[in-house]
């Protein structure tokens, strides 16, 4: 059965239909990544997948339920969780307590208005098996502004983690990453729960290559390609489509 | 190493700090009281006013709301007070404090659903609004508020049954010290809290803490209605010290004043919403007394010194430097 599921989302812009359409089924333990030439539209269906914006038509599932009009936060508690393309994290406030949170929170904890974080045994110990996990033990107790920022993008999959999502949707997980950096970011994909669904947006052909058993290409809105990972680079209009667009943006790079 | 082991640091140090502040505020209460015997009904207006200071903070400083129209929980805590005595004969200084408490909590929770509706200027501009309105029910309500002329006949029992609220204002002081310890107490507790925590989320990056499934609007609704109860303790202490409530105590003029004082202590701490009230008022005071004439110039060449030199305000950019003198010693 599938985990998740999308059938025929559109949303229109001003009469330009920015997704077209698109369906996508994502079962437990998939590893689905989703490229796409700049301008696909793949923002917008990140927006639509999370609840940010309503789609003027189709629908989405979770876990068997339609949650095409639950909204963004009830969306995060049923287990659909994202990261961010730029890290959105707390400055002022440390690795540790950013992964307390996040598992308080999961557990229903967060609103308690008495008894400290760093005296609950539990979370506790979950925050340090996280943060050793990702190898980010050493820095649990500097301000995030003061951590570089490889780093800050692994808290940003720490945080996932924490949530213990039955779906996640990784937004670049390697944008502004540095090349010597991304090989750790890669390790912290591999320590993702085997069972969880994840659907990768990615700029980062070899990590797509390395991480993804399953590649969707968006292209003006529209799936144009759906298959392994070897077949994308073969395909037809997959080319076309991303020579097109770079032949438009004036560069060949 | 030196990363892991001052890791451990913080947790140690947060029960103390508690402590640090109670001895810290009995010590300067103490200092106060003998300092000043004759003045301590300035003193009093000084812990009050901090009590609505730290309220502020709880918004400002702790979720990043801005407001200009925080007096507004402060007022409805003095004339919930002051209304309960003058007029239902409940005259028992711990109910009235009480009955501040929740008038003000309800009044956070009004202006919270309205100023939370929007964000940045629209939200200052709201705060203005909700105060004003505040302000104009007052004065419009007159039988049961005295208008202009302000709430009189406000009586009060002696503190348990004990401790008559004397002509030298000893009572009222003292239990204005009490109040901010429990207050203070309280809010340490409350701002360490998961909650406290979820609150400063809110205030760094509220689409993070909504992206953990946590609701922001319902965080900053809830710190809006426990600002309102601690405001609303200030205001009670305002009408049980001076047995009047004006309408003044419901005015934009207070909450600016505020906030100022917020900003000039620092935000986002406890001891800047205090150290910045008693900074304030106390300058205030001095300088009104030496240069009737020219005293508002120079409290806001004051501001203006502190916001372009020590920008985290008092307190907060003391801090700074000590935690780099710590820092840099390592």
């Amino acid at each position: 059965m599938s985990l998740f599921e999308a059938k025929k989302l559109r949303k229109n812009f001003g009469g330009l239909a920015v997704t077209n359409d698109v369906s996508l089924s994502l079962a437990a333990g998939d590893r689905l990544a989703l490229i796409g030439p700049n301008g696909a539209g793949k923002t917008t269906f990140v927006n639509l997948v999370t609840g940010h914006i309503k789609p003027d038509g189709g629908s989405i599932a979770l876990a068997g339920e339609d949650i095409t009009g639950v909204k963004a936060m009830q969306r995060v508690r049923r287990g659909l969780v994202r990261s961010f393309q730029v890290t959105r994290l707390f400055a002022d406030m440390t690795p540790q307590e950013h992964v307390a949170l996040a598992i308080l929170q999961r557990d229903g904890k967060a609103s308690r208005m008495f008894g400290r974080h760093d005296a609950m045994r539990p979370v506790v110990e979950e925050v340090g098996e996280i943060l050793h996990l990702l190898g980010l033990s050493e820095l649990a107790h500097l301000k995030v502004r003061e951590i570089a920022y490889g780093q800050q993008r692994l808290l940003e999959i720490a945080l996932a983690m924490a949530l213990r999502p039955k779906v996640l949707l990784l937004d670049e997980p390697a944008a502004g990453v540095p090349q010597s950096e991304t090989a750790r970011i890669e390790r912290a994909l591999d320590m993702l729960p085997p069972d969880l669904a994840v659907l990768m947006i990615e700029h980062d052909m070899d990590l797509v290559f390395r991480f993804a058993k399953r590649v969707m290409v968006l292209a003006a809105g529209t799936v144009i390609f759906d298959g392994s990972p070897q077949d994308v680079t073969q395909d037809v209009a997959v080319r076309e489509a991303y020579l097109g667009s770079y032949a438009n943006a004036g560069s060949a790079a | 190493m030196a990363v892991l082991m001052d890791s451990t640091l913080p947790t140690r140090r947060r029960p103390l700090g508690t402590l640090i502040g109670i001895a810290v505020i009995i010590a300067a209460s103490v200092i106060g009281y003998f300092l000043f015997p004759n003045n301590l009904a300035l003193l009093t207006r000084i812990v009050a006013t901090m009590l609505l200071v730290l309220s502020i903070d709880l918004v400002t400083g702790y979720c990043g709301v801005a407001t200009l129209g925080h007096a507004a929980l402060f007022g409805a805590g003095a004339y919930g007070a002051g209304i309960v005595s003058a007029h239902f004969g409940i005259t028992e200084p711990l109910t009235m404090t009480l009955i501040g408490a929740v008038a003000g909590a309800l009044a956070g929770l009004v202006s919270g659903i309205v100023i939370l509706r929007a964000h940045g200027l629209p939200q200052l501009v709201l705060s203005i609004a909700v105060v004003h309105l505040f302000h104009e029910v007052a004065n419009k309500a007159s039988s049961w508020t005295g208008g202009s002329d302000g709430l009189s006949g406000i009586t009060t029992d002696a503190l348990l049954g004990l401790f008559e609220f004397d002509l030298w204002g000893r009572t009222a002081y003292i239990y204005g010290i009490v109040l901010l310890l429990i207050v203070f107490v309280s809010l340490r507790i409350l701002v360490q809290s998961p909650f406290g925590m979820l609150a400063r989320g809110v205030r760094e990056d509220p689409v993070r803490v909504a992206a953990m499934g946590a609701s922001v609007h319902s965080v900053m609704l809830r710190m809006y209605v426990i600002s309102g109860a601690v405001a609303g303790v200030g205001g009670a202490l305002n009408a049980i010290s001076t047995q009047v409530v004006g309408l003044d105590s419901l005015s934009f003029t207070l909450s600016a004043e505020a906030l100022v004082m917020l900003v000039l202590g620092g935000t986002g701490s406890l001891y800047g919403a205090m150290v910045g009230t008693v900074s304030f008022m106390w300058f205030e005071d001095v300088v009104s007394a030496a240069n009737p004439f020219h005293w508002l110039t120079i409290v806001g060449a004051l501001l203006i010194v502190v916001v372009l030199f020590a920008p985290k305000g008092l307190y907060g950019s003391a801090a700074a430097f000590l935690s780099r003198r710590r820092g840099g010693e390592r």
